[in-house]
């Protein structure tokens, strides 16, 4: 887990003993318990959270606090999830959101 | 039916539910992060006294304090709707719907995109989403990254990101377009970071916020700015570069960047590319006021306090019976001002709800608010102060109209 900040010189030494298990898109990953779902994939080297219902383009976290809408994912078959607001568990399934219908609030294309 | 419901578990929301507890009334406060503390919880740096403000330090202490006064805390509960039928606020969430009195919201601020080309690659996040994963959930937003956009918080932000190993290969003006406008244009840029100089701990900032008090000065600061830029932090900040694409096959491989003139126009054939595995869009704060808005709040644009403000008095009341802002909300500024804003809107609850009489405290909390705006660290806009003047006459004005309303 290289990309974890185990250490650091001014903020404390993070416990990184609760390690849990999850599935993203069908592959078995590990994380540390209660951490958000984006944390946990991004410590993994997982970026691409889905692809654009329409465009196909890939997408991942933008915001990572809830705002922004663009980290939903599927877990445990519920879509639209946001991945940076949701707390790990073990052994949940995670997969790239499906194509769904829904009023997202894509409030950056009104402004290119 | 809860006594007082508080949306919001930022500084704001928890120092109004402590103020509250306190005095004997019972809270529940809803929040939709896994964490309590908002946008605390990332903050980290040194003050001039030497002390470090370690943001989840005081997120805990807030948070502790609240629950051994009984405050309830729901984390993980997004409020998706407001309203009020007859007497009663009624709160929609992914769960339940709760009721109340006296609704304080405190939801806090959010930040604005800058449009460029390729912003939607993944490892392109706004700079507030790289200090959550850094400082909070401690893990490496990239290896090493360009920072679009140049502002107290980007500025911030980039030393916190060196604290912590991370590589950040520049600080880089977003190219000027429609939307951009201001952050794009070198001149304004220049002109807002005279007022983080004393972050800086070194070289440029400070040196400039003296020589450059005057028009003059500062455009000459600008067409002498290197090119490559000076270095805060040893992380160059360019003024002179901008950035007008990023690029990447599937995700970020870097950004393209080109010199630009003193008023922000792009010099074609000075292109180039710097490699990064991220990058942060930092397009700056605003207010957060989306339930004031569905709740029936009158709003006004105060750039000073960063956008649109529901409009409230110093007592944090807005002009809807029973509704309270404190925050962010009600203007861009520090944690240390959101919790003497939530102290403030906590004595107003006490004293509307009629357990005890609270002018003097109010009074009081009204003025700590000033007084720590005035010793304020971190400053989002160098004229809060007018902004908050504006607002006072706002509302002044709607309270006149109130009464001709009544009179006639
Ligand atoms: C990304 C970002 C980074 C920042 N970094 C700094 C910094 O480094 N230094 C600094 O001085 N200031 C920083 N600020 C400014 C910051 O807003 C204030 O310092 C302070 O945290 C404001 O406190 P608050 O209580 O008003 O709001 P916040 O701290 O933002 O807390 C608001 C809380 O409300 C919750 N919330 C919002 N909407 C809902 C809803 N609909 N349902 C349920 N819960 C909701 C949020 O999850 C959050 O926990 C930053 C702001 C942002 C947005
Ligand atoms: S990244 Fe913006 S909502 Fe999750």
């Amino acid at each position: 887990m290289t990309r974890r900040i185990i250490n650091h010189p001014v903020l404390d030494k993070i416990d990184e003993t609760n390690v849990i298990s999850f599935t993203f898109n069908n592959t078995e990953l590990r994380g540390l318990k209660n951490e958000s779902l984006a944390a946990a994939l991004l410590a993994n080297g997982i970026r691409t959270l889905r692809v654009h219902e329409e465009s196909g383009t890939p997408r991942g976290i933008y915001c990572n606090i809830g705002h922004c809408f663009e980290c939903r994912v599927t877990v445990d078959g519920q879509q639209g999830v946001r991945a940076c607001l949701t707390p790990l568990k073990e052994g949940i399934n995670v997969s790239s959101g499906e194509t769904f219908l829904t009023s997202v609030r894509d409030w950056r294309s009104e402004n290119e | 039916m809860s006594k007082v419901i508080i949306i919001g578990a930022g500084p704001a929301g928890l120092s109004a539910a402590i103020t509250i507890a306190e005095n004997g009334l019972d809270v529940l406060v809803l929040d939709e992060y896994m964490i309590a503390g908002g946008r605390l919880l990332g903050q980290l740096y040194e003050e001039p006294n030497g002390n470090w403000w370690n943001g989840i330090k005081e997120s805990q202490k807030l948070y502790e304090k609240a629950v051994e006064l009984g405050v309830k805390i729901y984390l993980n509960t997004p409020v998706s709707n407001i309203e009020k039928i007859d007497d009663t606020w009624v709160i929609y969430t992914n769960t339940e719907t709760y009721t109340t009195s006296h609704l304080l919201l405190a939801t806090g601020a959010a930040e604005a995109p800058l449009p460029i080309p390729g912003w939607t690659l993944p490892g392109v996040m706004s700079v507030g989403a790289a200090q959550v994963m850094t400082n909070v959930h401690r893990v490496k937003p990239g290896y090493h990254g360009v920072i679009i956009g140049v502002n107290v918080l980007s500025s911030a932000i980039a030393m916190e990101l060196k604290l912590a190993g991370i590589g950040v290969e520049c600080i880089a003006l977003p190219k000027m377009n429609k939307v951009t406008k201001e952050s794009g244009n070198p001149m304004d840029v220049m002109n807002s970071l005279l007022h983080v100089s004393h972050m800086a701990p070194s070289t440029f900032v400070k040196l400039g916020s003296k020589l450059m008090k005057n028009e003059f000065m500062k455009k000459l600061g600008i067409s002498f700015f290197p090119k490559s830029g000076v270095k805060m932090w040893d992380i160059p900040i360019m003024l002179r570069k901008a950035v007008i694409e990023i690029y990447g096959d599937g995700k970020v491989e870097g950004v393209k960047v080109a010199t630009i003139s003193p008023t922000g126009e792009v010099i074609a054939g000075t292109e180039e590319k710097i490699g990064a595995d991220f990058v942060c869009i930092a397009g700056g704060l605003y207010p957060l006021a989306e339930l004031a808005a569905v709740a029936g709040c009158p709003f006004y644009h105060i750039e000073e306090l960063g956008g649109y403000i529901p409009l409230h008095n110093e007592r944090m009341e807005t002009t809807l019976d029973g509704l309270y802002v404190a925050g962010n909300i009600t203007g861009i500024e520090g944690a240390k001002v959101a919790i003497s804003q939530g102290i403030t809107a906590g004595l107003s609850i006490i004293h509307n709800y009629g357990l005890s009489n609270q002018e003097a405290a109010i009074q009081a909390a009204i003025h700590h608010i000033e007084q720590t705006r005035k010793e304020a660290f971190i400053q989002f806009h160098p004229a809060v102060k007018e902004g908050k003047q504006k607002l006072k006459q706002h509302w002044e004005n709607h309270r006149n109209s109130k009464k001709l309303e009544i009179l006639s």
